[in-house]
């Protein structure tokens, strides 16, 4: 098959409107709302050397923090705010998605129009400042008569600076919620899916040198005193807007959204489910790669409907136990502690997604390696790797405390690669995640965990508080339930790994459903 | 005698916290309807001496009035509007067509538009500029010399009492130049005018003015009519003067020919 007559190319497309729509949506109200904030902010600012240097400091220092740190400190932010309205107020908002993301990346913009604004006012001619006043006109109406207009290309080159940066970093926007050109490139790199990652920076790359090839006509335009030019820049900026909008806001409506994990195991079991909904005539949308503490939130505030999450990691980081408890003792208390938040437990799906030591088979074998106690007397030689998380989680202390074990190096890898690496024995061991396909492929074992360290992991299906009652929806997801066995997702998941046509989450999830639903 | 209508009295002004000296101690009247020049070299304080008179800058000690009104009690916006002022450097706003810059203090009164359009196409006739041509050019497409004449086109587009010159035909032909200083002094008379010209011609000075001012230095060296100068006796006064007597002097030699003994 060659790379042009690929179907997800044609898949991408279809994506295009909505997430093109709530891409531009999102950047052109930061950008407004960043260009509101910081006009006034500079023009106060220019002839106040302190309070310039502070503006100046800071919004150099929101420009150091990595856009997708600064994206996801805003949402714990907005929850609390939302928790407090809703205290004193009586009414809260969503912290999830659109307002996070404008906030953030409005903050993101401010810079390059701050400094390009105060250094613009700056240059303008002191003999022009004093014909101003010469000719009678007071401080404002010298401003905006004379010194903004001459000020204004280089407040042009800001904005065209910080629209580009803008339509960038609203890529990472994301893994907090909202639905952007980042979905292709966040789905892409989970399911080893290059057509969407290229797809998505291909469009961000076109959409981000459109608007400001846009920009730079109205600011050639203003320079050179050519109103045609500026007038066309102006209307095509409004025409993206429109166009883009006009698509965008007719794909929202009453769906049941589907949320789902960063991990590929995640794009496969939403998938599924939307599959399932729309099979029994509800219309369903998914909002894919959310971080792991975004998306329990989303769920209890109504932003997303269903998702499936793992007891172990609701036990520990959720409800922050330190103790492990056993399977069936640990979801019955879930699912009290989640009643009382109004989430239903809906069910477990069958099989299991544990944090797991995972070592080549060969090399368990030659070391006589059964379980993590037998691993526990090597590992002073040896090399671990975990995804991001894991090192850092309630489970690691658990089984470094329980086993006592502790390598000479611990590294930090993309999960996608951690697999290879421990096959390859570039590391020795991994924390690698019980349903994955990778395993099989690799010829990798599971050690056995006898002093219980790590808690179950059972993939449950949780509904948020308004959908708990939807008996059609619980309709249409209960045939999932307890169907699907270790095994299935195992080959799921491999499958999903691929990297062609077959592997994309919906071809896959067909699959799985073929599966489970002849049996 | 009639109250002056502009008036320094004891004026100094200081900048850098008092390492200037840029006008120091200077007291001088101007009447109404008189046109006055400042001469002097370069940095001897004439340009501050014409700010201060509309409160771009204010006095380091002294007083001067405007019409019997301290200026520092007046509302500076108003003040500016009811004086003309042509800077030494043009001052046109590059941004706005050559009506624009004219009619600007018009439009900051809230003067009709349509009264503003016919007032500019006037002044482009009075400055000797061609309304179709060069109405709608922005100054960057004008010459030096055409920029100085919307200047003081600008200077005069509010019908003021006061003018205030700095520089004003520096930069044009000796031709244009003649012609515009003449004009501008009928234009003066005929709407009885009060100007202040500042200019570095002492021959230009003496041809315009009914009085002349002489500044060195931050003081104010000599001030009266052309002959109450010629009887001074400060050498400076007379170097600045031979250049004039010089010149008449190579014409009359020079041109012999010319009918100008029919005149004298
Ligand atoms: N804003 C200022 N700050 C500091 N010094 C100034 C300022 N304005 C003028 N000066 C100084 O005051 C002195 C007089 O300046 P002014 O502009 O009045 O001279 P001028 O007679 O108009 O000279 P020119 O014929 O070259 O225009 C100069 O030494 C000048 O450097
Ligand atoms: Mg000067």
């Amino acid at each position: 098959m060659s790379l042009f007559t690929d179907p997800r190319w044609s898949e991408a497309l279809g994506h295009l409107p909505d997430y093109l729509g709530n891409h531009v949506r999102v950047s052109v109200t930061a950008l407004a709302l960043g260009l509101a904030i910081s006009l006034p902010l500079a023009i106060v600012a220019r002839n106040r050397p302190v309070l310039r240097g502070a503006l100046l400091g800071l919004a150099s220092i929101v420009q150091t923090v990595p856009g997708l740190a600064l994206l996801a400190l805003f949402y714990p932010l907005l929850l609390a705010l939302a928790a407090l309205s809703l205290q004193w107020f009586g009414a809260g908002f969503s912290a999830f998605g659109f307002l996070p993301s404008v906030l953030a990346l409005a903050l993101y913009s401010m810079l390059p129009v701050l400094r390009n604004t105060i250094t613009g006012l700056d240059g303008v001619d002191a003999a022009l400042t004093e014909a101003a006043q010469g000719v009678g006109m007071t401080p404002q109406q010298s401003l905006f008569m004379v010194e903004l207009p001459l000020a204004l290309p280089v407040m042009m080159a800001g904005i065209r600076t910080s629209a580009v940066w803008v339509i960038g970093t609203a890529t990472l926007s994301t893994p907090i919620g909202q639905t952007s050109l980042g979905n292709y490139i966040f789905a892409g790199l989970q399911t080893q899916n290059w057509v969407f990652v290229l797809f998505g920076c291909f469009a961000a790359a076109l959409l981000a040198l459109a608007v400001d090839q846009l920009l730079a006509l109205i600011e050639t335009g203003i320079r050179l005193r050519q109103r045609v030019r500026t007038a066309i820049g102006a209307l095509g900026i409004a025409a993206l807007v429109v166009a883009t909008l006009v698509r965008s806001l007719s794909y929202s409506g009453l769906r049941v959204v589907v949320g789902a994990k960063t991990f590929s195991e995640q794009y496969v079991l939403a998938a599924l489910m939307a599959q399932r909904l729309q099979a029994a005539g509800l219309p369903a949308t998914t909002r894919e790669g959310l971080g792991s503490n975004v998306i329990y939130d989303a769920l209890g505030s109504g932003d997303i409907d269903v998702y499936v999450d793992y007891s172990g990691t609701l036990w520990a980081n959720q409800f922050h136990h330190t103790d492990v408890k056993p399977r069936e003792e640990l979801l019955g208390i879930l699912k009290d502690t989640l009643a009382k938040a109004s989430i239903t437990l809906f069910g477990e799906l069958g099989f299991a997604n544990a944090y797991a030591l995972v070592m080549p088979r060969r090399k368990a074998e030659a070391l006589g390696i059964k379980s993590i106690a037998d691993l526990a007397s090597h590992t002073s030689t040896m090399t671990m790797a975990a995804d991001y998380e894991f090192f850092s989680r309630p489970e690691w202390a658990g089984l470094q405390k329980a086993y006592g074990i502790a390598f000479r190096a611990q590294r930090q890898m993309q999960p996608d690669f951690m697999y290879a690496a421990v096959a390859s024995g570039e590391v020795d061991v991994i924390a690698g995640y019980t349903s994955d396909g990778l395993i099989a492929k690799y010829d990798l074992v599971v050690l056995d965990d006898p002093k219980y360290a790590i808690p179950p992991y059972d993939a449950i299906m949780l509904l948020a508080p308004k959908r708990g009652n939807d008996q059609a929806l619980r309709a249409a997801l209960q045939p999932l339930l307890g169907r699907i066995d270790i095994a299935t997702m195992r080959e799921a998941n491999l499958r999903a790994a691929g990297n062609d046509a077959t592997s994309s989450p919906d071809v896959v999830a067909r699959w799985l459903w073929e599966k489970i639903g002849r049996k | 005698m009639i109250a002056p209508l502009i008036s320094f009295s004891h004026v100094s002004k200081s900048f850098d916290g008092g390492r200037v000296q840029a006008v120091d101690d200077v007291s001088l009247d101007v009447a109404e309807g008189e046109f006055l020049a400042i001469v002097g070299g370069s940095g001897s304080g004439k340009t501050t001496l014409l700010r201060l008179a509309n409160r771009l800058i204010e006095p380091s000690t002294g007083s001067i009035t405007v019409a019997g009104e301290d200026v520092t009690s007046v509302d500076p916006i108003g003040l500016r509007r009811r004086i003309g002022y042509v800077f030494q450097s043009g001052g046109l706003f590059p941004h706005m067509s050559v009506a624009d810059n004219i009619g600007i203090t018009p439009r900051l009164l809230g003067i009709p538009s349509d009264e503003i359009s016919a007032r500019v196409d006037e002044l482009l006739d009075l400055v000797r500029l061609d309304r179709t041509h060069h109405r709608d050019r922005f100054p960057h497409e004008l010459s030096g010399g055409q920029r100085q004449r919307v200047g003081v086109a600008r200077a005069l587009a509010a019908r003021p009492r006061i003018v205030l010159m700095d520089e004003p035909f520096g930069a044009l032909d000796p031709l244009t130049r003649d012609a515009l200083g003449d004009d501008y002094r009928a234009l003066h008379k005929q709407l009885g005018l009060t100007t202040i010209m500042i200019t570095h011609d002492m021959t230009e000075a003496i041809l315009l003015a009914d009085r002349v001012a002489v500044m060195r230095s931050g003081k104010l060296l000599a001030e009266g009519t052309p002959t109450d100068l010629s009887q001074s006796d400060d050498p400076y006064v007379g170097e600045l003067l031979g250049t004039p007597r010089r010149q008449a002097a190579r014409l009359q030699m020079l041109l012999p020919k010319d009918d100008g003994g029919g005149a004298a």
